[in-house]
């Protein structure tokens, strides 16, 4: 892609000069070009359905362009420098996304016709409202959100409404079952009667990781020195840790007893690899590690739930038509697609349960092959390389950690969920970030996608001209000044790579 | 930090990494086993969304095609041939296992089959389709179509089996009553379950089963049809068409205490009085007496040999219909046979075809084209050759030889005039001007209350006499529209004559 030619680098090296490509055009042609893929997709689904073709495959596509023109309109002129590659890679993924929901919904619709039931609502339609609504709250956001270093005020709020609304739906469960319920076993949602259902840990997820980056970037100077050294490992001390051990103790807790191991393993992996990051200690991922085959040895032992996954993971076609369905479908599906897939609206994704949602990528990777989900990985890939490349090139220590965090927290959810989906580690149930149908999940992504795009336009904008009429001051004239240590160390530019070695 | 950052990115890497190479292992290595595992029922679908064969009568008339249709499936099946045909084409549901030449050839007409290998590489590097092969049955489809109308115009459930003597070839294989295979093939899933429930149904009430074919997996007490066998093996046993034989009305079973077998209608053989008669008027007047008799002389060893050797053992041919775990519709070839024969009274009885004799109409009409044939039984077929999509041809039937002395020639050709007497003296409808046919006919009684339960009838013949091109055997469950009355040449022979003159008009 020759518009990432604009390195993290050049700006800072000549400050004074506006970099004269912000990236912009590029994002604009690649945003086309994600439009006529995705509306080639469609074409091909409604080719492989329908075996036919209407115009109104056009407007589809063109409608979708539209929207995502006026995202790049809004960018261009809030967050000018930021990175052009983010917004396209979420409207392929989302675009894609869209496609194959409602390629499925063709298939339930075909379904309910042959077996003469009621044809269910479709779940595309409202997919795309929310895309609409996702948007809108992208921009929002980005609005709202001057600088990223604005978070940090709030963190502590953060962290406190991020573990309540974490709570939630396990509290409401026990007081009023109704507003909670029980779906496939576990305590994730609060439904509003006849509105809407929220997937409330999508959101904490985001609020939890930029409480962990303003907390680990007060700490880390404490936390990467300080302790005492056992077995070659240095312990860290109780009272620096505490507020995050409370944080991830806490949230841990409210996800098991909710049951939602996947946001258990997610969060817990991101806030590992976040104290990792920002510590540089490799002492920590081990704590972390042996912490986590403790806890999941005991999760084993004491739940059921925990024990069924497992055995499933372990032989799925031990009870291929009842336990083990869901997966020996995917895998089965997977298998069937092999090296180029069945093609679009050509397969029968439809056989696994919750295709649209959890095993969307199984749906991909039965109709668009091993090529197209690798494709689809691979835009992952370089998503959450992009969140750690905006990480590496901002010059505060809380933008680096946010930005790393969200980029890693993507890349870590797509490996639960895809690992799970394709029996490379024990199936949790998360959201395909952009591609599964829902709303929470769908809006949340957005956020982390704003916030992303918000923090590459500060580390590429360049620093605002130097007041060039300023007279020179004399240096006999100026006061001298008392620098806090401590401020000194946490300011941005006395940081350094250097300083982390030892 | 930007080192620990790399460091992430470097995790990133390794995590994406290692679902990529768990997708490759899962989607190249593992392939093949999971698109063929039991479970995947994705690929009866992709079959049904793939254009399956033709299956074609002689003639080029198509029993069997798939249309292009506009719903998610691509193809529909269809059976234009009709009810007349289902038994042989079967049908290819989406819900139910499929049945007939459907399920034996599925992988031809489905395009998996290894013949088609060549096909599929270059489908597949065109990018086409994959497409089936087609199947050629050995029928003369104006003949099925005429078979199938002369029983169901009078309502009749039986079976009419037409071959060519000479290799086997089935040229008409008609089982009534029969059903409409097309509202199987039906997308609509209520359509195929409602059309196979009516099927089903039709069992509950205790009216013959439409789905059992008749010609192959019915087995009937052929009686009187089966002195052909009994003759056959007397005759080459050193008897002759002259050799006399008992004529009276009457006989008491050996080794019982009075119990008797009577002629037809209790007469005399052929108005003898009861004097003795020749085995060509015994044959001809289809005499109880006379053959019951005659069985015992022989012995059950002779005559059970004469029935191996015709192909009465328990032997179940492969004329192409499906014979494995795929049968839905039973459709193997049952075996046909004579039973243990105990004692002389059985024998007597086996004579004339009662008692433990069992045959398929399909085993019948095999006796009739042996006969026919100069004694050399042929295997009877049903697939007369497979082509690919582009019509080439992949296998051509070979009619191979059953058994090349199962009757002795001479004793086929003294056969083959006794039963052109027997036609001669054989009332009923349909005898055709200027055909010469041997024929015999059968009325044999069965069920627990034989007096007063219709019999079954039967005819079996072979056309033209000198220089036979067609056998067949017809079988009416239960007097047809007869009742009681019911005789072979009465409900049976008409129907035969008609078919045999019309196979022999559609052969030329």
């Amino acid at each position: 892609m020759a518009n990432a030619g604009a390195g993290p680098g050049s700006p800072a090296a000549h400050p004074a000069k506006a970099p004269s490509y912000t990236g912009r055009g590029g994002e604009l042609m690649l945003l086309i070009m994600v439009a006529l893929i995705v509306t080639g997709a469609l074409t091909l689904v409604e080719l492989n359905q329908s075996r036919a073709v209407s115009w109104d495959l056009l407007w589809y596509g063109g409608a979708f362009l539209v929207v995502y023109a006026i995202a790049h309109m809004v960018v261009r002129s809030v967050a000018t420098y930021a990175d052009p590659v983010l917004l396209p890679l979420v409207a392929l993924l989302n675009g894609l996304g869209l496609v194959m929901i409602h390629r499925l919904d063709l298939a339930q619709k075909v379904k309910a016709i042959t077996s003469g039931q009621p044809v269910p609502r479709a779940e595309a339609p409202v997919q795309l409202i929310w895309t609409g609504v996702a948007l809108i709250m992208f921009l929002v956001v980005l609005m709202v959100v001057k600088h990223h270093s604005h978070l940090q005020k709030y963190a502590y709020t953060l962290a406190l409404l991020g573990l309540i609304f974490l709570a939630t739906p396990a509290m409401l469960s026990i007081v009023a079952p109704k507003l909670a319920p029980r779906i496939n076993g576990a305590n994730i949602w609060i439904r509003i009667p006849g509105f809407l259902s929220i997937q409330p840990a999508e959101f904490s997820k985001i609020a939890l990781i930029i409480f962990a980056a303003s907390y680990l970037v007060t700490k880390r100077t404490v936390l990467s020195t300080a302790g005492r050294k056992v077995l070659g490992i240095v312990l860290p001390r109780a009272r620096d840790l505490a507020p995050l051990l409370i944080a991830i103790v806490a949230a841990l807790g409210v996800l098991f007893f909710g049951k939602d191991l996947g946001t258990a393993l997610l969060l817990f992996g991101v806030f590992l690899m976040m104290i990792y990051m920002a510590t540089g200690r490799v002492s920590w991922l081990i704590i972390g590690l042996i912490g986590f085959s403790g806890g999941a040895y005991f999760a084993y032992t004491k739940f059921s739930h925990v024990q069924t996954r497992v055995n499933i993971w372990v032989d799925p076609f031990g009870d291929p038509t009842g336990a083990g369905y869901q997966l020996v479908q995917s895998l089965l599906g997977l298998g069937t697609g092999g090296m180029f897939g069945t093609g679009l609206g050509a397969g029968r994704p439809d056989f696994v349960p919750f295709a649209s949602t959890d095993f969307i990528t199984a749906a991909l990777g039965e109709e668009l092959g091993l090529a197209g989900l690798a494709a689809v990985l691979i835009c992952y890939l370089l998503l959450a390389s992009r969140g750690l490349r905006i990480g590496m090139a901002v010059k505060d220590n809380f933008g680096k950690l946010l930005a790393a965090g969200l980029g890693f927290s993507l890349a870590f959810q797509v490996f639960v969920v895809v690992g799970g989906v394709t029996r490379l580690i024990p199936l949790t149930g998360l959201t395909t970030p952009f591609l599964s149908y829902g709303g929470s999940s769908l809006l949340a992504n957005y956020i982390i996608l704003a916030l992303l795009v918000r923090i590459s336009d500060g580390s590429r904008r360049p620093a605002p001209p130097v007041a060039p009429k300023a007279p020179p001051v004399q240096l006999t004239e100026t006061p001298t000044e008392m620098v806090p240590v401590g401020d000194l160390r946490n300011s941005a530019w006395s940081d350094s790579d250097h300083g982390d070695r030892p | 930090m930007n080192r620990t950052l790399r460091k992430t990115g470097n995790v990133v890497i390794v995590l994406i990494v290692a679902l990529l190479l768990n997708i490759t292992y899962i989607q190249l290595v593992k392939s093949d086993a999971y698109r063929t595992d039991p479970n995947n029922r994705r690929i009866l679908y992709e079959e049904s969304s793939r254009q399956r064969g033709l299956i074609t009568a002689t003639q080029g008339v198509v029993l069997a095609r798939s249309d292009a249709s506009d719903d998610s499936y691509r193809y529909q099946r269809s059976y234009p041939g009709g009810p007349a045909f289902t038994d042989l084409t079967g049908y290819y549901s989406l819900r139910y296992s499929p049945t007939g030449i459907e399920s034996a050839q599925n992988d031809l007409l489905a395009g998996e089959s290894a013949d088609l290998l060549a096909d599929r590489v270059g489908d597949f590097l065109t990018g086409r389709d994959p497409r089936g092969g087609n199947v050629e049955l050995t029928v003369l489809p104006e003949v099925q179509q005429r078979a199938y109308d002369l029983l169901t115009a009078k309502g009749l459930t039986g079976s009419v089996v037409a071959l060519n003597p000479q290799t086997g070839a089935i040229l008409a294989m008609v089982s009534t009553p029969g059903y409409d295979a097309t509202p199987l093939a039906s997308h609509n899933d209520a359509t195929q379950r409602t059309a196979y429930n009516d099927l089903l149904n039709i069992e509950t009430t205790g009216a013959p089963s439409p789905l059992i074919n008749r010609a192959t997996s019915a087995l009937y007490p052929p009686g009187s049809t089966f002195k052909l066998v009994v003759t056959a093996a007397a005759l080459s046993q050193g008897y002759t068409p002259e050799t006399p034989l008992t004529g009276v009305a009457r006989i008491t079973l050996p080794g019982t205490e009075g119990a008797t077998l009577s002629n037809f209608g209790g007469e005399t053989c052929g108005n003898s009085g009861g004097q003795d008669v020749t085995m060509t008027t015994a044959l001809a007047y289809s005499c109880n007496t006379a053959y019951a008799d005659l069985a015992v002389s022989i012995g059950a060893d002779a005559l059970k040999r004469q029935a191996a050797a015709l192909g009465v053992n328990d032997e179940s041919y492969n004329i192409g219909l499906p014979n494995g775990d795929r049968v839905a519709g039973g459709l193997p070839v049952k075996g046909s046979g004579v039973g243990p024969i105990v004692d002389d009274a059985a024998l007597a009885q086996t004579g004339i075809g009662q008692r433990d004799v069992a045959m398929t109409p399909l085993q019948s009409a095999v006796i009739a084209a042996t006969i026919a044939n100069n004694g050399v039984r042929m295997a009877p077929y049903l697939i007369a050759k497979t082509t690919g999509p582009d019509l080439a041809t992949l296998s051509e039937a070979k009619f191979t030889t059953a058994n090349a002395s199962a009757i002795p020639a001479a004793v086929a050709a003294e056969m083959k005039q006794m039963m052109i007497t027997t036609e001669e003296t054989t009332f009923g409808a349909g005898q055709i001007e200027g055909l010469q046919i041997a024929s015999k006919t059968g009325t044999s009684e069965h069920g627990t209350d034989p007096k007063n339960t219709p019999p079954h009838v039967s005819y079996v013949a072979f056309a033209p006499a000198a220089n036979p091109t067609v056998a067949i055997a017809v079988f009416i469950e239960n007097g047809g529209d007869q009742g009681l009355a019911a005789t072979g040449s009465r409900v049976a022979a008409p129907i035969g004559r008609e078919v045999l003159a019309l196979a022999i008009a559609s052969q030329r």
